[in-house]
């Protein structure tokens, strides 16, 4: 270990989920819509309005919930979490307490997504996965007079599915990894758009230390929670992470006795990204009261195992199956399996069409990673709108063989820029293959026959592998000849001899 | 007979018969409520206008020979917990004195497609909480059958409005008995439906797994009429039972043979009004006069816990419900200026009345951390042994009877000093909202000063059909429903 | 169980109430003879009982996905104590609130 220290990290990830409407209204559940055009009674909190469950909702949060290996509870409820807040307009939101529709599963992550370092799977468990409503959205005066904070409602009511996970993660790296196989888990699964920027992928870290003492009773001293919130993007997530383990490492250091957990409350901070570092929003002094009770304007859920086995087979192939099929059925490495997949199913679907056609997998992944991946880089484009489509790449692929990788580079790079085919490419470029006409090779093998009698003698006592040093000679003179047809007429002039 | 005498089923009769319009009836009523309304202050709110241009629609529709529903040209008066679009509502709260909701409630859904004539809003004990109607923040209503004493309550306004005849129907809310005991209290019948059998939406909750809307009406069969109205399943609702709908009124004058009446032992002991026992035993002997058999059932939990479970669930739902209230959205916001939490604090406080302060408090302290076990847990708990006792009691009995109120209507300011006192005279009707069971109260006698006394009748859930037609065998006897206050 | 005018005063801050030390005393008084009156509770035994949040048993009630019309603007905030453009406008809220 290289730091003096073993970070612990658990994560709280809200994930919006992708339907038409709020949870419990018809309301349209769009983000960036014109402010308070996307309420009613219901989500306004407006006396005598009732709340009804959004059926595909909660088909979604199944869906989520067992791809991440979660138990499925037979019986669930809804609960209502109480505490004022002007962008809650009932002051309470509903979610779930004691008996979340899941709880108790895991999910994989690679750490070390990099060829050098090679792959250490690891299981990260999630403590629970629940339904909730989300809450408005507060807009704050600038000016800094303490002038009235404004409230959009739009956002109230929308589906929200908080997943929280064990503190079992120990470095930035590992929270980021766990955050992006999140992401492309619900993506893939169309539980949500996962858009960090739009707040459709939420995070909340809580960190503390475990700093190794062997006159500790555990062997370590551990130090007091940090819950850091404000945190925007992938990066942030890192780096508040990265920030937060040194701060309380020093913190211990300059305090060893008292800076510990039991000792200090637990605290929330802010992560200040333009400033780089967090900042102690409030210590919890007495933990809130939030009076959780069952709602009685909603009713229970129970779920049957059929149910589960459906909502499973909807679910198709999760990244994590998809990993290892493809490393068996076309045998790729671990690292190809991961990109691949990590770039999501239009771009899986690609990749097979073009092993398919090419009978090459280990080609297919690797032309598409020096060729595709950089355009769609380059020209800022998704996988379903890229202009090449398969079967046209791998035609591309077959027709370019011989070529050298800067050439074809060049004729894919004019293909793209000019909206033109192969051979219109290569016309226009004239980065072609060199042709051979049967009769020059023929006269070429004769001649390499005439040049080795010894591979001929070999050959005809027996050694048919003889006849590739005869072969090699002819390709290394006739650089890009068709190595079938130098095969057959190798064959039949030997057979002349 | 003046047409305000009338029942509903009789108005649709009239009008049926050309005898009389829709604008005649209602301004027969706007009439009476000028005239009563000083002395009676069951309404927080009636337009004039408005409710004459329903009943033109109604007439002109009549007279282009359009269909119409099944209360038409009726007037219903509405007690203003009921959130009806565009027009004020209360809930007889400081809170929401100002309060216009966008939306009906179903229930006000159902009357306008009825054809009804929405007369008025009446007033009630501030967001339900009360059995006398003296905690609304505007006004205090009468009893007609003596101003000096309450209407009983919730509901009050609703029960003043048709005992005073200032209105044929209306609706109120039971939550522990908001609806039958100020029925008992003002002569009439009043329905608490099955728990589900009408749907809540627009209903300003109090504590939502208890409370029901149901009619008033001066005879059994209105009561029916109106129940057929505003019953059935409501997707919005998710507690609404998707259940059909019986037409109660094709059966009510149909006796029940070989009826078993259950008689609780525990609710004829201790408290009750001798007058009001009398009154209880003789209509028990007029069921007996009519073939039916009398039952001892024991109900141990429901008379002994009820009050208590009940001032712990309805309490904590109802701290919940209305913490919205905070002047943020809707609702009162304090002139102070102060911040976030200030505001919201100050604007509750000076939005609620004192009852309803009591209640949030207690509420929120059966449901905060280190009691909740203790008292919303185990009052939960008590709740089910309840409804299972009454499930038990109903293997024995078709129906069980028992005073609807310990004591007829008492004067005004009695026991405002002191709340418990108040809540204890609930005992009789809380345990039906625990159970969620349906129950009626109707006129069985008055007192030697001339105050009414309610039989209160119940049944398993979805047999409201069973108890019209028990009540009207009742009615059909006697004449206590027939009787007018002193107006 | 007694509740102490502190811890009235905790209940009532947990409730956005605001009480003066008088009335947190009268409330205080009115809320322990309640609970003096409700603690009869405790003596039922409940062992096994399963409590009881529905009166009649309802389960799987779901809505379809299908968008509904929301409210004009200008409705959903009609009844907004004060508004500041299309928005509803509060005190100010601090991030640490």
């Amino acid at each position: 270990m290289a730091e003096p220290y073993k970070i612990v990290i658990g994560l709280e990830v809200h994930v919006q989920l992708l339907t038409k409407t709020k949870l419990f209204c018809g309301c349209r559940n769009q983000f960036g819509l014109p402010p308070n055009t996307a309420t009613c009674p219901v989500c306004l909190g407006l006396p005598g309005s009732l709340p009804v469950m959004n059926r595909t909702a909660f088909q979604l949060a199944l869906r989520a919930a067992l791809a991440l290996n979660c138990q499925m509870a037979s019986f669930t409820k809804w609960d209502r979490k109480q505490y004022y807040y002007p962008d809650l307009p009932k002051n309470y939101q509903i979610s779930q307490y004691d008996l979340p529709f899941s709880a108790e599963g895991w999910l994989e992550i690679n750490i070390h997504p990099d060829p050098k370092k090679g792959h250490t799977p690891k299981r990260v468990g999630i403590i629970r996965a629940h339904l909730e409503e989300d809450a408005g959205k507060l807009l704050h005066d600038e000016s800094g007079r303490g002038g009235d904070s404004r409230v959009d409602l739009n956002r109230t009511g929308t589906p929200l599915l908080e997943i929280v996970s064990k503190p079992e993660m120990n470095s930035a790296e590992e929270a980021v990894a766990y955050l992006e196989e999140i992401r492309l888990l619900m993506r893939e699964l169309g539980v949500s758009d996962c858009e960090m920027q739009e707040g459709s992928l939420r995070c909340d870290a809580n960190v503390n230390l475990h700093i190794p003492r062997s006159d500790e009773p555990h062997g370590y001293a551990a130090t007091p929670l940090v819950e850091i919130k404000n945190l925007n993007s992938f990066r942030s997530v890192g780096r508040a992470i990265r920030y937060e383990a040194e701060r309380q490492f020093s913190a211990f250091q300059n305090d060893p006795q008292n800076y510990r957990i039991g000792r200090l409350l637990k605290t929330t901070a802010g992560w200040d990204d333009a400033r780089g570092r967090t900042e102690v929003q409030r210590h919890k002094e007495e933990a809130a009261d939030y009076r959780y009770f069952p709602d009685p304007d909603l009713v229970p859920v129970t779920v049957s195992p059929e149910q589960i086995d459906a909502v499973r087979r909807e679910m198709g192939e999760l990244p994590s199956q998809q990993r290892v099929r493809l490393q068996t059925q076309y045998g790729l490495s671990p690292y190809d399996a991961n990109v691949l997949t990590a770039k999501g199913r239009p771009m899986v679907a690609y990749f097979e069409a073009v092993a398919t056609i090419l009978n090459d997998g280990k080609q297919a992944s690797h032309r598409i990673s020096d060729l595709v991946f950089p355009a769609l880089s380059e020209r800022n484009e998704e996988m379903e709108s890229f202009p090449i489509r398969a079967t046209e790449f791998a035609g591309f692929i077959q027709a370019t063989a011989t070529l050298s990788k800067q050439d074809r580079v060049d004729l894919f790079t004019h293909m793209l820029e000019q909206g033109v085919n192969v051979a219109a490419a290569m016309e226009a470029t004239g980065l072609k293959p060199a042709t051979f006409d049967e009769a020059t090779l023929r006269a070429a093998v004769i001649a390499a026959i005439g040049n080795n009698p010894k591979a001929v003698a070999d050959y005809q006592s027996g050694k048919t592998a003889a006849a590739n040093r005869i072969k090699g000679e002819v390709l290394k003179a006739n650089k890009g000849a068709p190595n079938d047809l130098v095969q057959r007429l190798l064959e039949e002039e030997l057979a002349k001899q | 007979m003046t047409i305000t005498d009338r029942t509903a089923s009789e108005l649709l009769a009239l009008q049926a018969a050309g005898d009389v319009s829709a604008r005649a009836i209602t301004d027969a009523f706007l009439a009476v409520i000028r005239e009563r309304e000083p002395t009676v202050q069951a309404f927080v709110q009636v337009d004039e206008a408005a409710a004459r241009q329903q009943a033109e629609a109604v007439d002109a529709k009549r007279r282009a020979g359009a269909p119409l529903g099944p209360l038409a040209g009726v007037p219903v008066a509405v007690k203003d917990v009921l959130c009806t679009r565009g027009v004020r509502t209360t809930c007889s709260s400081r809170m929401l004195a100002d309060y216009v909701p966008p939306y009906d409630a179903h229930v006000i859904e159902r009357l306008r497609a009825a054809d009804a004539v929405l007369i008025g809003k009446t007033n009630l004990d501030e967001f339900a909480m009360g059995s006398s109607t003296e905690n609304s923040a505007f006004q205090v209503t009468r009893n007609p059958w003596d101003s000096t004493r309450i209407p009983g309550g919730s509901s009050g306004g609703s029960a003043a409005a048709v005992a005073a005849r200032e209105a044929p129907l209306s609706l109120g809310t039971d939550t522990g008995g908001s609806i039958r005991q100020p029925a008992s209290h003002c002569g009439i019948v009043g329905v608490k439906p099955t728990y589900g059998r009408v749907s809540r939406y627009g209903l300003v909750a109090f504590a939502n797994s208890l409370d029901q809307i149901g009619p008033f009406a001066r005879t059994v069969t209105d009561a029916a009429r109106l129940l057929a109205v505003i019953a059935g399943h409501d997707a919005r609702d998710s507690t609404s039972v998707d259940q059909s709908v019986p037409a109660y009124t094709q059966s009510l004058d149909q006796p029940l043979q070989n009826l078993r009446i259950g008689i609780p032992q525990e609710f004829l002991k201790t408290g009750l009004d001798a007058e009001v026992e009398a009154a209880v035993r003789a209509a028990l002997r007029e069921y007996q006069a009519q073939g039916a058999t009398l039952v001892d059932v024991t109900l141990p939990h429901a008379a002994h816990h009820a009050i208590a479970v009940y001032y712990i669930v309805a309490t904590a739902e109802a701290s919940s419900n209305l913490a919205r209230y905070d002047g943020m959205h809707f609702g009162h916001r304090t002139a102070d200026k102060g911040d976030l939490i200030a505001t919201m604090s100050r604007s509750r406080t000076e939005g609620f009345g004192p009852e309803v302060q009591r209640r949030i408090m207690l509420g929120t302290y059966a449901l905060s951390s280190g009691y909740y076990d203790a008292y919303y847990l185990q009052a939960m708990k008590v709740r089910r042994l309840i409804a299972e006792e009454f499930a038990t009691a109903f293997t024995q009995c078709d129906i069980i009877a028992s005073p609807t109120s310990p004591t007829a209507a008492f004067p005004i300011g009695e026991k405002t000093a002191d709340p418990l006192t108040m809540y204890l005279s609930d005992i009789y009707t809380i345990s039906a909202n625990l159970a969620g069971i349906p129950g009626v109260s109707l006129p069985c006698g008055f007192t030697s000063n001339g105050l009414p006394i309610g039989l209160q009748l119940l049944a398993p859930p979805f047999a409201e059909e069973r108890l019209f037609r028990s009540a009207r065998m009742y009615e059909a006897a006697t004449d206590w429903h027939t009787r007018r206050p002193p107006l | 169980m007694s509740l102490s005018p502190e811890q009235v005063r905790k209940v009532a801050a947990l409730a956005r109430l605001e009480l003066s030390p008088d009335q947190l005393t009268v409330m205080a008084g009115q809320l322990n003879r309640i609970l003096d009156f409700v603690d009869q509770l405790q003596q039922v035994d409940t062992t096994g009982v399963e409590p009881m949040a529905h009166p009649i048993p309802v389960e799987n009630v779901f809505r379809e996905d299908a968008p509904r019309e929301s409210l004009p603007t200008g409705e959903a905030l009609a009844n907004a104590p004060n508004r500041g453009g299309n928005f509803f406008a509060v005190p100010a809220v601090f991030s640490d609130e």
